[in-house]
């Protein structure tokens, strides 16, 4: 109690109001009692907390919603056209609406055999999952995780079977349905066996105007020589807040390339724990914010190299706008035995307006070496220079402006490397920026 | 075409005058050659006429076929036909050269109350004209100017100025940091643009360039004021007395 002071806030009251309410007979109500004890010591984290220097939910959490019920069928199949985003991709899809699992949604006929599915509500009814692998005295784990295995009703379980090759992505969409605000938390659990390849896409959308809550964690193990390529597309609704966090593991030769889409939400956090646990494994982490309004949009990154030679590679770009802020967190330690790697982290923001502001953070901690390490962070406003030039071929300042802040985040975007996936977030970035699309 | 009458500019945050009363009016399909030493006011006589902001007028005006162009937006003077080729072209990473040819085209276009190019349209004029200038289709279709040669960012000015068709060309330099193939190459596409209603402000430090772009008029400028002007053998004077001559004659 000491360091966060005697007062609680709202929202921590509420969450402690909404567990006391979590049904007595749950066969998972020990784990959960524990995770949310740890939660109720240090309550939501703040600005004196370093990892939350910039994101300070003890002020930007003005409340908690009690968990979400499920959506009325109709409800929740209203509301799909939100998470239309990669509707032009041929995919298998598992939707979760309101935090539940919902099969007459989801699509998961190409999955055939390579692929085994599981709601994870399905071991939470029956005591039989496993929310206790992290270690929530960390002071790092306390928040989001102690949070998410303390309210967790479901999630995707999920194991690419060795060697298995997905012929097409598979989309995990977590939708908002409804007007009433609720908080909605799932925890999916992703194995990738050896050798193994898959894309995953996954969608956040829900209503604007609903101050509805998401806590997401993902667990993933990418196995030997397995790859995974996960996109992660954040659209909530304009008054929801999002707390995400991906826990992946890369055991030796694994390829894990993540891509973070930040866009929607009043307020987001997007995190990634990375541990580097087999050598040589590569990951190559990056992402595109857009935030104007009030929106605050925060993407944090802690790598940890335990073994030799692995590569690393971070490129993060954001446009922020309006009176909103962008925060990039990149971390990478290197520990003694882990030689030879190769960490390089960018990390760049264009501010658009005279109110918008940007925390740019990266961070190295070296004990190796025999390593190459590199990081750079820019701040800044469009290139006058390159302005006049566009303008003086008779472009207007606005196209002129649209143009190079597309160009900005193109080049994040483009490394991606799948034509389909790259096509569909330029064509939302334009439309973010008011680009009219030709006929 | 174009009339400067009394111009007086300095940088918009400092004292300096950079030019001190200028002079200038062109007639339509007239080129007028622009010489003078290194920073007597050259390429802030091409920014302030095609808009650059870092500037401040502090007197005088300039008429482009009878409208105020001071009072117009950078774009606005685009669409109305002026068009400076740059002394130093910019590197626009992630803007392909092909996006940016056919916006700036269309936004002209849009802006005259013109039908917009359709894209087989835009292909066709635009690699006619490409491979006047020997600019490779690799080169369109890289990101504006990024790894072009000083050569190639120079001719892809040029190939700019024969799309957007303008009726006052304003060229900074562009002879500068070319072989004597590439100016020829240069030389002769601006000469094919040359028309009765379609002017020239060809600024340059040597004569070079207009043994192939053969000016009606050239001027002296030294300090920002035009001390003198003459014909096309008056480059050749200059040449061969140097600045310094008129640099004291103006003194
Ligand atoms: N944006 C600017 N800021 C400060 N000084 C400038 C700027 N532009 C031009 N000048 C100054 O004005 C003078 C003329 O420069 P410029 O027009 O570039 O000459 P030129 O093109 O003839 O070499 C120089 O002394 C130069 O330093
Ligand atoms: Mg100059």
């Amino acid at each position: 109690m000491a360091d966060k002071g005697l007062i609680k806030t709202r929202a921590e009251d509420a969450f402690a109001g909404h567990f006391a309410s979590l049904p007595a007979d749950d066969p998972m109500r020990d784990i959960r009692a524990d995770a949310f004890g740890a939660f109720a010591q240090k309550g939501l984290p703040h600005r004196r907390i370093e990892d939350w220097k910039y994101t300070d939910l003890r002020a930007l959490m003005a409340d908690a919603p009690a968990p979400a019920a499920p959506a009325a069928p109709e409800v929740a199949a209203s509301a799909m056209t939100r998470a239309d985003l990669f509707d032009g991709i041929e995919r298998d899809r598992i939707v979760f609406v309101n935090g539940h699992f919902v099969p007459s949604l989801s699509e998961t006929s190409g999955l055939g055999d390579a692929v085994e599915f599981a709601s994870l509500g399905r071991f939470l009814a029956d005591g039989g999952a496993i929310l206790d692998r992290y270690d929530l005295a960390d002071p790092a784990n306390a928040p989001v995780l102690a949070l998410n295995s303390a309210f967790v009703g479901d999630g995707a379980a999920i194991r690419i079977k060795e060697g298995a090759k997905l012929a097409r992505p598979l989309e995990i969409v977590t939708l908002f349905a409804g007007d009433e605000p609720g908080l909605q938390t799932l925890r999916h659990q992703v194995a990738v066996e050896a050798g193994a390849e898959a894309t995953i896409l996954q969608t956040y959308a829900g209503p604007d105007g609903v101050a509805y809550q998401t806590n997401i964690v993902a667990e993933i193990r990418v196995a030997e020589g397995a790859r995974l390529n996960w996109i992660k597309a954040q659209e909530e609704g304009d008054e929801a807040f999002h707390l995400g966090l991906i826990l992946p593991r890369l055991e030796a030769g694994a390829v894990f390339d993540p891509f973070i889409f930040g866009a929607g939400s009043a307020v987001a956090r997007s995190e990634i724990r990375m541990a580097f646990d087999g050598e040589d494994a590569i990951s190559n982490i990056r992402g595109t914010t857009i935030a104007r309004g009030s929106q605050h949009i925060d993407t944090t990154l802690v790598l940890d190299h335990a073994v030799p030679g692995g590569l690393s590679r971070e490129f993060f770009k954001a446009a922020i706008d309006g009176e909103a802020k962008g925060v990039f967190q990149g971390k990478i330690t290197v520990r003694q035995a882990a030689q030879k790697t190769d960490g390089q982290m960018m990390s760049q923001a264009l501010l658009l307006s005279e109110r918008a502001e940007f925390a740019n953070k990266p961070e190295l901690e070296i004990f190796a070496d025999d390593v190459q390490c590199a990081h750079g962070a820019t701040c800044g406003q469009i290139d006058e220079d390159m302005l006049f030039f566009l303008r003086s071929r008779g472009i207007d300042a606005k196209t002129a402006q649209q143009l190079l802040v597309q160009a900005f985040l193109a080049e994040a975007i483009e490394q991606i490397g799948d034509e389909a996936i790259i096509d569909v977030l330029e064509a939302r970035t334009r439309r973010w920026l008011g680009v009219a699309e030709a006929a | 075409m174009l009339e400067i009458k009394n111009l007086r500019v300095k940088v918009a945050d400092e004292d300096a005058e950079i030019l001190r009363g200028m002079d200038l009016k062109i007639n339509p399909g007239e080129v007028h050659a622009i010489m003078g030493p290194n920073g007597s006011g050259k390429s802030t006589l091409a920014y302030v006429l095609a808009g650059k902001d870092d500037y401040e007028i502090t007197a005088g005006e300039v008429l482009y076929n009878g409208a105020n162009l001071l009072e117009m937006a950078p774009d606005e003077r685009a669409a109305a036909g002026l068009f400076l080729a740059f002394q130093y072209p910019i590197e626009i990473p992630g803007v392909g050269t092909m996006t940016f040819l056919k916006t700036a085209m269309n936004a002209q276009r849009k802006a005259r109350g013109d039908e917009e190019l359709t894209t087989p349209d835009f292909m066709r004029r635009m690699k006619e004209v490409a491979q006047k200038l020997k600019i490779s289709p690799d080169m369109l279709k890289r990101p504006l100017n990024v790894g072009f040669s000083g050569g190639e960012k120079k001719r892809n000015e040029i190939l700019q100025m024969a799309l957007l068709e303008p009726t006052l060309c304003v060229m900074d330099e562009t002879d500068s940091g070319l072989d004597i193939d590439a100016l020829r190459i240069v030389a002769d596409g601006v000469n094919t643009l040359r028309a009765p209603d379609r002017s020239f402000l060809v600024i340059t430090h040597y004569q070079r360039l207009l043994n192939h772009i053969v000016p009606d008029v050239v001027h002296v400028l030294s300090k920002g004021r035009i001390v003198k002007t003459g014909g096309k053998e008056l480059a050749l004077e200059l040449e061969e007395r140097g600045y310094a001559d008129f640099v004291e004659e103006a003194a």
